[in-house]
């Protein structure tokens, strides 16, 4: 039996009359990048957010396990502490940075709460104890380490919002990174790259499974991405998953095709032909 | 509307400018023609009585007349708005320089205040009222400008702390350097008091549930008489002692242990040092807690609160710490007030005081100490040179918000330092930086 | 329960008038996004300038009270709309696009100057009027308690529900009120269709203030007495009216009005007149926590 990291199970979410995800469930594997896909408005987004605890499900599980075992449910959970405590770190579709801090400061925000218990919630920091010194020039190296890892270690002063795009894109992620995260979400991290630094986004994320041994569960409409490095590949349209398997299996399944070119199972083959695949 | 006449148009753009300021004569002609033209007065017997003052509105429709070209020939005399403006890199060095020393230059002056002007009792009093205001400022600075939570009931904290030091001194006795940590702690906890119901409130609703907090305190201070003594206040408010040491002509004086002559103004320097040490001790734990993980969440939830949800930072906890530190803050400036006046009453309370120590903020620049207490400064020693026009003080303090806002909506001092850096601090510009948005 | 009659009476009366001033202060609100602190003012000079104009009026000799109530309406709603214009124009239009706290303060600074002019201007005493609309009817009559409705209560409701609907009628029938309710959804776009935003915008500054100056007209005839300070109060209810209402919503600030004048006077009445304005102020914060959308507002979704 595969080790999954991440169990979804009957999930459901309702936005008022609108089912947004419905009886979804899927897994994501340990140490592997899982791929949600699918057309605009397949509800991937609301999967991510309920994942994370922006969004309470209307019904179903999503269980995280850790390497240790320790268990968590995560719809019980308040969105901060699923970050905290089950260790899921995640990045937005539309970069969220704090753009008036450097981007040094992104990365040790992003320590916060071991900061928080290094400097004796406040206190021990506000006397300048060795003890939180010690923990701020760890936390300095570790945000160092990472800025080194997505080549910003030259602009670590820099305000996150005077750099360009991508490396905005990176940072993010390596500010999720910073939280030592089980489970790193990333909601379309190559939407807006080019194909250079597409490449290197694979690069990054294959580094961070193979080294840190952290599972990735990704959303992404960049294909060459998707196929490259996903382990496994998850479907949906109409907040349904549609298909499930390894990129390949997945790229030749009728009802992925019809579903992103918008039509009918019985129409497929017509199109196909039509189009000469 | 921005018809802005190139140079070559000359005449036309005189045509302009009188036919703008025809206008607005116009315009203010027909505002004040009521207002200003006629006045109104009860009359003896209790009936409405009026009568005309058309000298008053002429002049005042000649000066909009007048400020109307004046402006406009200043305006183009300036050029577009928002045209940038290339400093020459020897005066920005200069400009740095300067920037650098201002704010050591003004700690050594403040320490030297009390030697400079030791017999001009006004001086040490003005002295004694801008600290005041630094201190408030930088306390309510902790909320807006670090953590971008919009609060307009500021005062609350300032009356419960002056309050709590009043009540406590003259029902109990206790001495100023008990109640004054307890007055701290008394206005953090109507800080998180207030802090808990509004977490979930955004900019402007939390301005004005802030608001409607301060009003709720002010006038259940005014009607909870039995208590707080109503509209007539707390009197005979006992005066700080130098740890026990009284500083009054009597044997036990502070002057006659130390075998030197007893003057009043011996208090009054000490009440400025005393202000001067609480404002700087705001100052200092201030910039230690913005290097503080806590300090750096403030600031990261006034830049983006889902992407703090996302890093694990509990907002809630975060936005009642920095309620309670500036409250506490709020709250020793009360105390101290209360023991200089000697008197206190919900007069000293009101929602103009909220304003005054939130422009200060918003005009030093959110999240700048040294632009705060530039502010205070400016702000207060304004408002002093209008101290015998007394009815004018707030329309000139309204018009200067309004005018100040226009000409720098992010403050004197537009830019953020950062808390932490590998090779070298570069200053953040303000455009980048958020303000808040709860 | 004739005592509780009464004060329905009375409730609605006053309701009335803190509707007409929310009303302003949830058009400003759903089209620039802020709040016009200055608003509660732009009420108080509405106030002064019917006082004043009826004073006048009085003294050259008018003695039908119907006109001169119509010349004292149209009068102070023509200049207080002006009022309302100039704010808008000195204050809020440079800071557009500006930072959200500097309008903000920008508005508090305008509150000021409104408050102090008119005291500068006409002096801080409270400037009473003698009752302009007498008589009354009795509604009822039991063991020596009397329910009564006065003329001016009449003319109060009246007045506020023909101003509505033509308010109504201007909002949902007319160019301007289309215009009004694109710039409220996206003034980017309404711009690039050829909707004159800033025109739109002031549009709706006048008209608020028009409507406010209705309400300082009502004050003045139903309370006989303006004064320089009374505009701060009244502002911070009639916005926790529209709050209440839903703000955005124009029925909802009318149905706040009404609320918050309903729960002021039963307050005075049952409890405790000291704590009125407390209650009002707590009604504020308790609905800002449990209902932050209103009664008739939109509910706001959070995007992630």
């Amino acid at each position: 039996m595969s080790d999954d990291i991440l169990k979804v199970d009957h999930l459901t979410m309702r936005f008022g009359g609108i089912v947004a995800v419905n009886d979804l469930s899927f897994g994501a594997e340990r140490r592997q990048i899982t791929a949600l896909i699918g057309p605009n408005g397949a509800g991937k987004t609301t999967v991510f957010n309920c994942v994370t605890g922006f969004y309470k499900p209307t019904s179903g599980a999503i269980r995280l396990a850790h390497d240790n075992g320790a268990q968590f449910r995560l719809e019980t959970l308040k969105d901060f502490r699923i970050s905290k405590l089950a260790k899921v770190a995640r990045t937005f579709q539309n970069i969220r940075l704090f753009p008036g801090m450097t981007a040094l400061e992104n990365l040790m925000v992003a320590q916060h709460n071991a900061l928080m218990l290094a400097s004796g919630l406040t206190f021990l920091g506000l006397i300048g104890a060795p003890s939180w010194r010690t923990a701020e020039k760890r936390a300095i190296d570790l945000a160092k380490f990472w800025l080194d890892r997505i080549g910003l270690l030259d602009r670590a002063d820099d305000a996150a919002g005077n750099l360009p795009y991508g490396d905005q894109r990176r940072l993010e992620i390596a500010r999720a990174m910073c939280t030592e995260p089980a489970l790193l979400c990333l909601d379309e991290p190559a939407a807006g790259l080019n194909a250079r630094e597409s490449a290197a986004l694979s690069d990054l994320l294959l580094s961070i499974r193979a080294d840190q041994g952290t599972s990735i569960l990704l959303i992404e409409h960049d294909m060459s991405v998707v196929m490259e490095i996903s382990d496994r590949i998850v479907v949906m349209d109409y907040g349904v998953k549609i298909a499930e398997g390894k990129p390949k299996d997945v790229r030749d399944d009728p009802k992925v095709i019809a579903a992103y070119l918008g039509v009918e199972d019985e129409e497929v083959a017509a199109v196909e032909q039509e189009l000469g695949l | 509307m921005t018809t802005i006449p190139t140079p070559a148009s000359r005449a036309p753009a005189a045509a302009f400018i009188f036919k703008k300021a025809l206008i607005s004569a116009l315009v203010a002609l027909v505002l004040f023609s009521l207002m200003i033209g006629i006045r109104t007065e009860a009359g003896p017997s209790g009936q409405l009585i009026y009568w005309t003052r058309f000298g008053d509105l002429a002049a005042m429709v000649g000066i909009v007349f007048g400020g109307s070209i004046v402006v406009e020939l200043l305006r183009q005399w300036w050029g577009p708005v928002g045209t940038v403006r290339i400093v020459p890199p020897q005066m920005q060095s200069a400009l740095a320089v300067a920037g650098r020393l201002v704010a050591p230059l003004l700690l050594i002056f403040a320490f030297l205040v009390p030697v400079i002007f030791y017999d001009q009792r006004y001086i040490l009093d003005l002295g004694i009222l801008v600290l005041t205001y630094v201190m408030l400022g930088w306390g309510l600075n902790v909320v807006v400008g670090l953590a971008g939570l919009l609060d307009l009931g500021y005062v609350a904290f300032y009356a419960v702390g002056a309050y709590s030091y009043a009540l406590l001194a003259t029902n109990f006795g206790w001495s100023f350097w008990v109640c004054l940590p307890l007055a701290g702690i008394l206005a953090a906890f109507w800080g998180v008091l207030l802090g808990f119901p509004v977490l979930r409130l955004r900019g402007d609703y939390l301005a004005i549930v802030t608001l409607a907090f301060g009003e709720i305190i002010r006038l259940v201070i005014i009607n909870w008489q039995s208590l707080t003594g109503g509209p007539n206040g707390v009197s005979g408010i006992p005066r700080p002692t130098l740890f026990g040491i009284p500083l009054t002509p009597g044997p036990n004086g502070l002057a006659a242990k130390l075998g030197i002559e007893f003057s009043p103004t011996h208090r009054i320097v000490f009440l400025f040092y005393l202000i001067l040490a609480l404002a700087l001790l705001t100052n200092w734990v201030t910039i230690r807690l913005r290097r503080l993980p806590i300090g750096r969440a403030w600031e990261a939830l006034r830049e983006d609160e889902v992407a703090c949800r996302a890093l694990g930072i509990n907002i809630t906890t975060t936005k009642l710490t920095a309620f309670a530190t500036g409250a506490m803050f709020g709250g020793f400036a009360g105390a101290f007030f209360a023991t200089r006046q000697g008197f206190i009453s919900p007069e000293s309370f009101t929602f103009q005081e909220s304003a005054l120590v939130l422009a200060i903020v918003v005009l030093g620049g959110m999240g700048s100490q040294l632009g705060v207490a530039l502010a205070a400064l400016t702000m207060i020693g304004g408002f002093e040179l209008f101290r015998g026009l007394e009815q004018y003080r707030m329309l000139v303090f309204g018009l200067a918000m309004v005018l100040l806002m226009i000409w720098r909506p992010r403050g004197l001092i537009g830019h953020r330092a950062p808390t932490v850096f590998l090779r070298h601090a570069q200053t953040i510009s303000s455009d980048l930086v958020k303000e808040g948005h709860g | 329960m004739d005592y509780f009659a009464q004060q329905v009476i009375n409730g609605v009366v006053l309701g009335s008038i803190y509707g007409l001033i929310a009303i302003g202060y949830t058009m400003v609100y759903g089209i620039v996004g802020m709040i016009n602190f200055a608003h509660g003012d732009i009420f108080m000079i509405g106030g002064f300038i019917a006082l004043i104009s009826f004073l006048i009026l009085v003294s050259l000799g008018l003695t039908f009270v119907p006109v001169i109530l119509l010349i004292v309406l149209l009068v102070s709603m023509a200049i207080t709309a002006l009022y309302g214009w100039t704010v808008e124009r000195i204050a809020y239009r440079p800071l557009r696009h500006s930072f959200r706290l500097a309008p903000m303060l920008s508005a508090i600074g305008m509150s000021f100057v409104l408050s102090n002019y008119s005291q500068v201007a006409q002096g801080a005493r409270v400037k009473p009027v003698p009752p302009i609309i007498t008589g009354g009817y009795t509604l009822l009559d039991s063991n020596g308690f009397v329910v009564r409705l006065s003329n001016v209560q009449i003319v109060v409701v009246i007045t506020t529900i023909v101003l509505l609907a033509i308010f109504t009628w201007l909002v949902s029938r007319t160019r301007l009120g289309r215009d009004m309710r694109a710039c409220e959804q996206d003034q980017t776009m309404a711009a690039l269709l050829g909707v004159d935003v800033d025109r739109t915008i002031s549009m709706t500054f006048v008209i608020g203030a028009a409507l406010a100056a209705v309400a300082g007209m009502m004050y003045l005839l139903y309370y006989g007495l303006v004064d320089f300070y009374m505009g701060f109060v009244a502002g911070i209810k009639a916005f926790t009216a529209a709050v209440l209402g839903g703000i955005g919503s124009l029925p909802g600030a009318m149905l706040g009005g009404l609320l918050i004048g309903l729960i002021e006077t039963l307050w005075s009445a049952y409890f405790s007149v000291e704590y009125k304005d407390v209650a009002a102020f707590s009604i504020l914060i308790i609905v800002l926590i449990f209902l932050p959308t209103g009664l008739l507002g939109r509910p706001e979704v959070e995007k992630v």
